[in-house]
């Protein structure tokens, strides 16, 4: 049914169900807003996006009221105005006040909200709480101090997730947000995927940084620093720097990279490649020897710590194979350190990630050949643009490099590993080539992409129908898994990844994308998977180099010893 | 201890979300407080997140996450004994004990609680100490109180 209202004078149309805000979005005219998540239920407890409404004594929440035909509002009057403002003071009230310091100066919403509203003073001056910093997790710090109780990070890690790994804690003016009996992030259910900090418009929630270690041995004459970057880090970097999303700059950032002094470039999509080889062999293993099915991805940490958690009796359907990341990592202090005559112990490896449950990952102790880990650090998409900052590095003024070959050239099937459903296009692909001997006629698998939370496709390989299932957010997740509990057994394969839409969405990747931002970094993936000659990870020349010359072949011995892994269950508290 | 919980879990059959307070109270009606493994099990039962109920039963004050100590403290901070002081009895109480409302000495002979008015407002300020009420409590009278009960640990 069709409305119209009147904001500040000027009639708009809206439809019955809409909430004031979404009519006010449409039409470009903003009113703040901090509690409110796209797509979730409002909560209209931050009151930020107060307006008047003709007839109505108290002001009202525009992200939860319903609007009715002929409703009049005023978005900005002098009373609305001075009631933000005086929340915002509130919220001012008791912040540390160290902006200068702070991981999210220039991007804190906090601080833009108090210029919007041109505080310009003290007026309130409230207690500072004293909590504790919380760095107990190998991914996440979280900043209790800084916290303005939006409770974005709890609804995000509930209803996007299905973690539930932290919470309102206690009450009135001594709530805070904490895990549970106050144990710390590290000893909670918390996955780390980092969502939470996506959402966290002020500093309270930030990466555990490795900069300073990355740093330290960047300037150690003894070491060999050695730098992977992951199949979104090249679409996404861009935005920190002022270009629109979906720019791909993998050839500059390969610039960068080594003005900054990494002794080698290699591309995560290389090893994601390899992965879709140890993956897609296993799968075609499993179905041919009435193995474990559905198979399900391992490549997303977040997700595996979540089923060693929340999902112990399908930990048997997770693929062995470690993430491109480890591989990689392994590959670099294994084969590459031997064809190049370089101690392995002398190789620092850092990764560039989307993610911060990459770092969790990292320190696992399956992680690690001979007590060597894999991969030394992982830095951020956010932490590298800090690095190339940190150096000074215009990347407005370098010209395009690339990658070392060795272990930085991919096919295009690795690239979209970036992308919910890529994972399981690239595998496909492989799967097909490995049943059937012969390559697909068309390589594009649809129904798998796409931001949807959930998507399902029949492929026919040969003979066999596979069916395959994508789902992003964990909580669609476990809802799946409900579903294949139950009975469910038309699906072979599952791709799980537990940001919404992938890594481009990860919780390692700039501050701030909208839904548009995430689409853009999609666009830019798959059309580069378009114009790309390579499609298929099996056809990768170095791939093929790195089997003939050391692994074997695919689930071979060598493969076995390095690219592939074990799972724990673990207890959740 | 285990299993004395799962007798109250049985007491609630088919329970939801509802249930919770009314479980928590009488898991801690059973052991004096709610211990991490009892949540753990209720969030199972429930099939709630533990931090979840711990959420909410932070927002009471009923509830206690720590053992008691054999002397179970309690401070009231009802009105007439917070215009007589109370604040600065707890605090002294605090001091003295080493620990904050809420939580058990270490060597577990004494917890400490605070409570809303506990009726004996003639008293003001009051502190109970297993039951026994101790009126019009100042800074000075906390120490002998104390040392009281301490020494009646060592006698016993
Ligand atoms: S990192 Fe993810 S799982 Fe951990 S607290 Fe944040 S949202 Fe929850
Ligand atoms: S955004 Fe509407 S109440 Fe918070």
């Amino acid at each position: 049914m069709n409305l119209t209202i009147e904001v500040n004078n000027n009639k708009l149309s809206a439809q019955k169900g809409d909430t004031i805000l979404d009519v006010l979005s449409r039409n470009g005219m903003g009113v703040p807003t901090l509690c409110h998540m796209k797509g979730l239920f409002p909560t209209g407890s931050c009151r930020m996006c107060v307006v008047e409404v003709e007839g109505r004594k108290n002001l009202v929440t525009a992200c939860s009221e319903p609007v009715n035909d002929g409703m009049k509002i005023m978005t900005h009057s002098s009373r609305v105005i001075e009631s933000r403002k005086t929340i915002v003071e509130l919220l001012l009230s008791n912040h540390p006040d160290d902006c200068l310091y702070c991981e999210r100066n220039g991007n804190c919403e906090l601080q833009k909200l108090s210029e919007d509203l041109n505080i310009r003073e003290r007026r309130i001056s409230g207690q500072k709480n004293n909590y504790r910093l919380d760095v107990s997790s190998a991914s996440i710090v979280r900043d209790p101090a800084k916290c303005i109780l939006c409770g974005r990070c709890v609804r995000v890690c509930d209803e996007i997730e299905g973690v539930s790994a932290i919470e309102f804690v206690g009450r009135g003016s001594k709530t805070f947000i904490d895990t549970s009996f106050n144990h710390g992030l590290n000893l909670s259910s918390c996955v780390n995927c980092g969502q939470c900090i996506m959402v966290c418009p002020t500093g309270a929630l930030k990466e555990k940084s490795h900069i300073a270690e990355t740093k330290d041995n960047l300037s150690d004459p003894n070491k060999t620093v050695i730098i992977q970057y992951a199949p979104s880090i090249s679409v996404t970097l861009a935005e920190e720097f002022g270009f629109k999303p979906g720019q791909n700059i993998i050839g500059i950032m390969n610039a960068a990279l080594r003005r900054i002094g990494f002794d080698y470039v290699f591309d995560t999509s290389f090893s994601a490649d390899l992965t879709i080889m140890e993956e897609a062999s296993e799968l075609v293993h499993r179905v041919k020897n009435g193995g474990k099915l559905p198979m399900v991805t391992s490549c997303c940490p977040g997700w595996v710590k979540f089923a060693e958690e929340f999902h112990q009796d399908m930990i048997d359907n997770l693929s062995t194979c470690k993430s491109p990341q480890q591989m990689m990592g392994a590959i670099i202090k294994s084969y590459f350190a031997q064809s190049e005559g370089i101690d392995p112990e002398k190789i620092y490896s850092v990764s560039v990630m989307p993610c911060t449950a990459k770092k969790f990952e990292q320190q696992r102790e399956e992680m690690t050949q001979n007590g060597i880990s894999d991969v030394d650090a992982v830095l951020t998409t956010r932490e590298l643009a800090r690095l190339i900052r940190l150096h000074g590095i215009d990347i407005h003024k370098l010209e395009p490099e690339i990658a070392d070959s060795t272990l930085g050239t991919r096919s295009s099937a690795g690239k979209i590993f970036g992308a919910s459903g890529g994972v399981m296009e690239a595998a496909v692909r492989t799967a097909h080539y490995l049943i059937t001997g012969k390559e697909m006629v068309k390589f594009q698998v649809r129904g798998v992409r796409g931001l949807e939370g959930r998507k399902e496709a029949k492929v026919q390989i040969g003979e066999l129908e596979v069916g395959v299932a994508v789902v992003s957010g964990l909580k669609n997740a476990s809802m799946l898994m409900d579903e294949i509990r139950n009975g469910r057994d038309d699906i072979h394969f599952i791709e799980v990844m537990a940001c919404p839409g992938g890594c481009i969405n990860g919780g390692g990747q700039p501050i701030g994308a909208d839904e548009e931002a995430i689409k853009a970094r999609m666009t830019t993936l798959y059309d580069i998977d378009e114009k790309d000659a390579i499609k298929v990870s099996h056809k990768n020349p170095y791939i093929v180099e790195l089997y003939d010359k050391f692994l074997g072949k695919p689930l071979g011995h060598k493969s076995h010893e390095l690219l592939h892994t074990h799972y724990q269950k673990r207890e959740v508290k | 201890m285990t299993s004395s919980i799962q007798e109250i879990l049985n007491k609630y059959p088919n329970a939801g979300h509802d249930s919770l307070i009314p479980i928590l109270q009488q898991v801690q009606e059973h052991m004096g407080y709610l211990s991490e493994e009892s949540v753990v099990e209720v969030g199972k039962y429930l099939n709630m997140p533990t931090s979840k109920i711990f959420g909410v039963a932070t927002f009471y004050n009923q509830f206690r996450f720590n053992a008691p100590g054999k002397f179970h403290v309690q401070v009231c901070r009802g009105t007439a004994c917070h215009v007589l002081g109370s604040a600065t009895v707890l605090n002294e109480i605090e001091k003295n004990l080493k620990i904050k409302a809420g939580q058990t000495t270490k060597d577990k002979m004494f917890s400490l609680e605070v409570v809303a008015c506990i009726g004996a407002c003639g008293l003001a300020p009051v502190i109970s100490i297993n039951g026994e009420f101790h009126a019009k409590v100042t800074s000075e009278t906390i120490k002998t109180i104390f040392d009281s009960y301490r020494n009646r640990e060592v006698v016993s």
